[in-house]
């Protein structure tokens, strides 16, 4: 691997790290499509802060983005609150409009500047390594990295400081309302460094794949556990695995390296959609299986126990009944009345299935679950 | 149009089952309800009570059993069957009028493509004043009350000329006038033969509102006539111990459910 | 007035103009339906998803008639529909969550392909990276023709199903019970949802065609109560947005999406702000004016109990520094002075206030009016 190759890497990781621990908590509390808000109006951030200190390279536009993409979180709630429209109209309003002022702006800067709404969507990370951060002409790397360093700091300092305020405002912001922790202030601040977060990465990346990476990988670690620190690790380690995949699928096809980063994520969700060892559809199907015997023996008995002593009892415990209504074919009812049979839970006696003592507990444990 | 239908059950479940993720919600749930009565579904939250009326509606699809509406298969009997969904159930913001709303009880007769016409709205208009509610016919739903837009719903249900109303919570957050106007609706029905199921929550008015009553808890606890089977033991089945009986407090002692 | 004048003579002007009619036409009017189904951000996850559709269709047919890209996008857009349904129904992922994945995954897989289309002799790529932030100069007569009879499709489809369509999107339970197969409907509804949107893509772009759906419903719901007129005025909103917009950005030299999509959303804050009865200064005003009137009423009230107590002279002068004290010096006066210009009450030489003869009877009818039983509920 060459040096420039390695740059590219390390920023891509960075970024990742950096988009999968604000979308743990975008995804956590159902707001996915704010990313995808934020990530597009950032971008009038920086046109507008450009106009003022003209200068690409100002630390001044990462604050001008967060600015907007907290005006973006505002605009929409004020948009909202009118209750002339609801919430999904008003972010399907509010971003358009800003993007579409940021896009126009740009096309009339037409040029002078290299700041193109298309590289803006699309990314170039590919230029990340000839971008150098040399003070006193010490080459120190790629500016991206110092810059996805430092937004990869904020956020974890963040996170692991106000884990406890985070996780309450996510799973029970009444509670946390009446502890003290303002919910508000948890939604800005998090909605800040979402906004920073983006800002820093699309300049690497492309907006559209900060979404990827602020989505993806959050939402495939919640298909595999239960807990948030676990999820928070979980997610930087499939985002950084989607970059670093993504990286070589690009290199492999020669195709643009933020789409097929992109992909990746896109991939890596579908298998653990279908593999996660819990939740994942393969495991799902296999349980339903099984439990699809447990569940109609179940059935059975407390059919039976339900009818027991009743007049309808001769009718409704004959077999054949018993599978009509139940809605079994043949050979399936037959193997469950089989394996109750077995396991001694139902003895057949006069063409009647009648409950042994175990299968009367059985029948009622099963109800009272 | 009455249906001369005495023996048979206006509407019979047989051991419905239905379970979500394993998880069963009903369990071998029976209900039998005769023709021209009116029934209470009552249980605690969670006991599957919308869960049961969605499935009688075909909307939800059992693991086990089936229901039987005058004694055919529901699916047949579509038409006798109206539905009086929860009012938070639907968006009121939607821009539309209450005459409108009644109309669409109309829909079900008229097939595929072909809009409602003059006779269509005039039976809604019927329906409307039914319910009392005919000077709102051209008013937005959002700017109906609670009470009002219940009666809207009720009045969509009526305008279907079923045998069968199955209503889900209609009480819920009504006003009084409307809570009266909606139980003498009931008894006009049950004159006049139609037989009403309702999801009801309000344990005090179970008695003096309904003929019968099932008693539900993912499993039937109990269904019969009120007086006989709305009693405090029962009850006690049903809540687990953790209600104030129609007699007074009860001691709070778990029962187990048993078969 | 050149712009206008140019609309009947310039070839590409009209061209520009009649497919940004027919587009915002499209769009609006189903749109209205994605907004009222709460499908608004649904849209925007598939205008996305379109552009691999678009990039495949032309990678493998090698072809740019807007038919074949229609059908690219359309293609991918509903795929990335229907998976955000799947998941959502498979697994705990919420539907914010898998619209948002599915856009940025779809989105990033349209850039793939992209770059294979690049690489390409150089005669192929023209014209397809302008599928991003759309071009309306480049529309020729047959990609109007061909938005036309597409959204003419879409358009026939909501008329036919009228009926259903407004019940399924209001209450999708009852339909269900009425025997509508719900599940077929929602599917057909959500198709037509696409065919919105792939009738726009090559004038606004697939960033921003999810505005179109959006901001011409949004705007339409403001000014009426009726499903009917709402669905007419967002196609109205859709197609004034789209010819202004287009216009503008082929005069002001703009990207075209952007600038059509500022026009809408000109539309939704003129109506979120002055629609009748709905908007937000009309509110206020209401809300003012009613809040005067209880003024009026009020001080009305309080005189005439003034006037009660000295039944021999009822428009004998009283003094309000009582009134003052009670409902603020500044409401009192105001009132005064209205209800004086209305002739209801009269300043004496003291500096008292009394009601009118007519002030009198006036109060007189309110109290009544006050203690009637109302009709209302």
């Amino acid at each position: 691997m060459t040096s420039a190759q390695i740059d590219v890497l390390l920023v891509a990781v960075v970024v990742a790290a950096s988009c999968a621990i604000p979308g743990t908590f975008l995804v956590l509390r159902r707001m996915a499509m704010m990313s995808d808000a934020i990530s597009h109006t950032v971008l009038l951030g920086i046109v507008l802060a450009f106009f003022v200190v003209a200068d690409l390279n100002s630390p001044i536009l990462i604050l001008g983005a967060a600015l907007v993409g907290l005006l973006t979180v505002v605009l929409v709630e004020v948009v909202s609150r009118t209750g002339l429209v609801r919430e999904d109209t008003a972010i399907g309003l509010v971003f358009p409009a800003l993007f579409s002022i940021a896009v126009i702006l740009i096309s009339s800067l037409a040029g002078n500047v290299h700041l193109d709404s298309d590289a803006v969507l699309l990314g170039e990370i590919a230029f990340a390594p000839f971008n150098r951060f040399a003070p006193f002409g010490v080459d120190l790397g790629p500016i991206a990295l110092w810059v996805m360093g430092a937004i990869l700091l904020v956020n974890l300092a963040g996170t692991f400081l106000f884990f406890k305020e985070l996780k309450l405002a996510t799973f029970d912001p009444a509670l946390a309302a009446a502890l003290g922790f303002s919910p508000a202030l948890v939604h800005y601040g998090l909605m800040a460094v979402v906004s920073v977060t983006a800002v820093g990465a699309f300049d690497a990346v492309g907006s559209i794949l900060v979404v990827a990476l602020m989505i993806g990988p959050p939402a495939a670690a919640y298909l595999l556990t239960d807990r948030l620190p676990r999820m928070l690790g979980l997610s930087v380690v499939i985002g950084a695995a989607s970059a670093v995949g993504g990286y070589w699928l690009a290199r492999l096809l020669d195709a643009n390296i933020a789409g097929s980063m992109a992909t990746v994520v896109g991939i890596a969700f579908i298998l653990v959609l279908l593999l996660a060892p819990q939740r994942g559809l393969v495991a799902t199907a296999r349980r339903h299986r099984r439990q699809r015997w447990t569940f109609a023996r179940q059935m059975l008995l407390i059919h039976l126990a339900t009818h027991e002593g009743t007049p309808t009892e001769v009718d409704e415990s004959r077999p054949d009944h018993m599978q009509r209504h139940m809605r079994w074919p043949p050979a399936f009812g037959n193997r469950v009345v089989q394996t109750a049979t077995e396991r001694g839970l139902i003895v057949l006696e006069n063409d009647q299935l009648r409950l042994t003592p175990q299968g009367r507990q059985a029948a009622r444990e099963a109800a009272v679950r | 149009m009455r249906l001369r239908t005495s023996n048979v059950l206006a509407v019979q479940a047989t051991d419905l089952t239905l379970a979500y993720q394993q998880r069963p919600v009903l369990w071998d749930v029976d209900l039998d309800v005769p023709q021209g009565v009116l029934m209470a579904i009552v249980g605690p939250n969670g006991a599957g009570k919308t869960t049961l009326l969605r499935t009688v509606l075909g909307l939800l699809r059992p693991a086990a059993g089936e229901v039987r509406v005058f004694g055919r298969p529901y699916a047949e009997q579509r038409r006798l069957v109206a539905y009086v969904p929860q009012r938070g159930s639907v968006d009121w913001d939607f821009p539309t009028t209450a005459l409108d709303i009644v109309t669409m009880g109309t829909y079900s007769g008229l097939g595929w493509v072909r809009r409602p016409g003059a006779s269509e709205r005039s039976r809604a208009t019927a329906a409307l004043a039914q319910v009392g509610m005919q000077a709102y016919a051209d008013r937005q739903i959002s700017q109906l009350s609670g009470g009002q837009q219940q009666r809207v719903f009720l009045a969509r249900a009526l305008v279907q000329d079923a045998q069968v109303y199955l209503m889900d919570e209609p009480f819920q957050g009504v006003d009084a006038t409307t809570e009266r106007a909606i139980v003498n609706l009931l008894r006009a029905l049950r004159a006049d033969g139609k037989t009403v199921v309702a999801v009801h929550h309000d344990l005090q008015t179970v008695a003096e509102y309904f003929d019968q009553v099932t008693l539900l808890n993912v499993r039937r606890i109990a269904a019969g006539p009120v007086g006989k089977v709305f009693t405090d033991e029962n009850l006690r089945l049903t809540y687990g111990g953790r209600v104030a009986g129609i007699g007074g407090p009860t001691n709070g002692t778990e029962h187990e459910a048993h078969l | 007035m050149d712009v206008l004048s140019d609309l009947f003579l310039d070839y590409t002007l009209r061209t520009v103009a009649l497919g940004s009619a027919a587009l915002g036409i499209v769009s609006g009017a189903l749109g209205a339906f994605a907004v009222l189904r709460r499908q608004a951000l649904l849209g925007d996850a598939m205008s996305h998803a379109a552009l691999p559709g678009v990039a495949l269709a032309f990678l493998i047919t090698g072809s740019r008639a807007p038919l074949v890209l229609m059908i690219g996008a359309a293609l991918t857009g509903w795929l990335a529909a229907v998976a955000i349904v799947y998941i959502v129904r498979a697994s705990r992922t919420n539907t914010d969550t898998a619209m948002a994945l599915m856009l940025s995954v779809f989105f990033g897989a349209g850039l793939v392909v992209l770059t294979f289309i690049q690489r390409q002799p150089a005669a192929g790529k023209a014209g397809l990276d302008k599928f991003l932030f759309g071009q309306a100069a480049a529309m020729l007569e047959s990609d109007v023709i061909t938005m036309a009879s597409v959204g003419a499709v879409g358009l026939l489809g909501v008329l036919v199903l009228w009926k259903e369509f407004k019940l399924l999107s209001f209450d999708p339970d009852f339909a269900a019970t009425l025997g509508m197969p719900t599940r077929r409907l929602d599917m057909l509804l959500t198709s037509l949802l696409v065919i919105a949107i792939v009738v726009g893509l090559k004038t606004v772009g697939v960033v921003l065609m999810s505005a179109m759906v959006v901001a011409p419903g949004a705007a339409a719901r403001q000014w009426t109560n009726r499903l009917g007129v709402m669905v007419t005025l967002s196609a109205l909103f859709g197609a004034a947005a789209g010819v202004l917009g287009a216009l503008l950005s082929t005069t002001a030299q703009t990207s075209t999406g952007p600038t059509i999509v500022l026009v809408a959303t000109g539309l939704v804050v003129v109506s979120l702000l002055f629609a009748p009865t709905r908007g937000l200064v009309w509110t206020r005003m209401h809300a003012w004016r009613s809040q005067r009137i209880l003024a009026l009423e009020a001080v009305m009230s309080d005189l005439a109990a003034l006037a009660a107590q000295h039944s021999s002279d009822a428009t004998r002068p009283h003094d309000v520094a009582a009134l003052h004290a009670v409902r603020g010096r500044a409401l009192v006066d105001r009132a005064l002075s209205e209800l004086a210009a209305d002739g209801l009450a009269q300043r004496h030489d003291g500096g008292g206030w009394s009601l009118t003869p007519r002030g009198l009877a006036e109060a007189d009818r309110l109290a009544r009016l006050r203690r009637a039983p109302s009709d209302f509920l």
